[in-house]
């Protein structure tokens, strides 16, 4: 009896069905969150020309920056691409195309995407590079542009804690963009630290509903951390 | 005396508020951090999801899922909250947030902002900036008044592609704290010690001011 239940046994099953020139919507922010197992399957299967929608496009060898190597990305939609030598490399030749958008606008571009609405105004870019041949329209006397959501083949996802129908819950920071692209993928895909049992998750507490999601696997993560700042244990007053 | 990093951060302070909700951008803004009066409630907002961002973990209390905007590990302050990033931007965008402080290349004289890209050199994208510059009412730019070079980067035009139009109406740099008014440069303090002349000097838009304009006090 499979009915709700959407757990995997593999990570070749996971990403089962993804092939050259899908496009995919990732969650994380940096390397804050990020499916890093769900992306290994990706460079492991050598699938090509995807268009990766993600904030930004991981560090070399961990994250999507894995996805560079090969040329495996044909369209990066980001929008902070710094800190990656091998990206800097491709988007500078042309070899990878790079669509920059506002930070603010890819998170809303992708909830829209997933909640059905097809666009929205923002005035996030107006007069800017990123406004170029989008449509403007002013508001109570303010100038708005117009801008397309986003949808995927596949969604990846990471999340905390998981129970087999697929309700989810994430860690601190490690939300991000997870939560958003969980809703904009025809396949969304879900990698977690931990699955418990159904009714063991707080319906009050859950962040993302199972429905958006359709394949949920229990993973190990490395979590690499990009910017390590400290201080010393008497200085802090924090959590 | 040109102003440090630390003495810019150190005047933003007092532009803070008691209950303010503040985004602070990388590099010199995040100092502000370190200034905020101690009778004071702030709340630093993070772009990638937090409200209520405190100060760096130690070593015992690192963790990899709590990060700050600029990727650094981070700890959150008592009633600190985390929400996913369509949720941030709708703090940002609805006009939420009561003041952000973020860095720039140039600004102009039209309340025009350049701060993400050189083309043919630095291309690594906007990231927030876009969305809190238009997003936010109350902005404050910092930078240094001129280029290593002594190009100003108060302009009549921006010459650098744009990260916000007419949005800028308060800059502060190692020089002077500036007024963006009417399509002109108000000076309205100036750096201790350094003159109304030096700062005409490297401001290449038009700068106007009023009487004796005083000097910054700390």
């Amino acid at each position: 009896m499979a009915g709700f239940d959407k757990i995997v046994s593999s990570y070749e099953e996971a990403m089962a069905g993804i092939e050259d020139g899908m496009t995919v919507v990732s969650g994380g922010f940096g390397s804050c969150g990020i499916p890093e197992n769900l992306i290994k399957e990706i460079y492991r299967k050598e699938t090509k020309n995807l268009t990766v929608v993600s904030n930004n496009c991981g560090i070399e060898s961990y994250g999507l920056g894995l996805l560079l190597p090969k040329r495996q990305i044909k369209k990066m939609i980001a929008s902070y691409v710094g800190e990656n030598a091998e990206f800097e490399r491709q988007m500078m030749t042309g070899e990878l195309e790079v669509e920059l958008t506002p930070q603010g606008t890819l998170a809303e571009k992708i909830r829209a995407g997933g909640a059905g609405i097809p666009a929205f105004f923002t005035a996030t870019g107006y007069g800017t590079q990123v406004a170029e041949g989008k449509e403007n329209r002013q508001f109570n006397g303010r100038e708005y542009i117009l801008e397309e959501s986003i949808t995927g083949d596949f969604a990846i996802i990471k999340a905390w804690k998981a129970d087999r129908y697929g309700n989810l819950v994430f860690r601190k920071t490690a939300r991000n963009f997870n939560p958003l692209a969980a809703t904009a993928g025809k396949i969304t895909v879900v990698e977690v630290e931990e699955i418990v049992e159904v009714g063991e998750l707080d319906p009050d507490q859950i962040h993302t509903p199972g429905i958006y999601v359709d394949r949920l696997i229990q993973g190990t993560f490395e979590k690499r951390i990009e910017q390590r700042t400290t201080q010393p244990l008497s200085a802090t007053t924090g959590e | 005396m040109a102003l440090s990093r630390e003495q810019i951060a150190q005047r933003i302070s007092q532009e803070l508020q008691d209950g303010y909700y503040v985004n602070l951008g990388i590099g010199i803004p995040t100092l502000v951090a370190n200034y905020i009066p101690e009778n004071m409630e702030v709340m630093l907002q993070s772009e990638n999801g937090l409200l209520g961002m405190g100060q760096f973990p130690t070593e015992e209390t690192i963790d990899a899922d709590l990060i700050n905007a600029g990727k650094q590990t981070v700890t959150m302050v008592k009633g600190a909250s985390i929400f996913d990033s369509a949720e941030s931007f709708a703090m940002i965008r609805g006009g939420h947030v009561d003041l952000t402080v973020l860095g720039a290349f140039e600004v102009d004289t039209k309340g025009n902002i350049a701060s993400y890209m050189i083309p043919g050199k630095l291309i690594k994208g906007m990231g927030g900036a876009m969305d809190l510059v238009a997003g936010a009412d109350n902005i404050i730019v910092t930078m240094t008044h001129a280029s290593k070079h002594g190009d100003s980067k108060l302009l009549t035009n921006c010459t650098l592609p744009l990260t916000g139009k007419g949005c800028i109406k308060k800059v502060l740099t190692n020089l002077a704290f500036i007024e963006i008014k009417d399509g002109k440069f108000h000076l309205l303090e100036r750096a201790p010690g350094v003159s109304v002349e030096e700062i005409i000097k490297v401001t290449e838009g038009e700068l106007v001011f009023e009487g004796d304009v005083p000097e910054m006090q700390f």
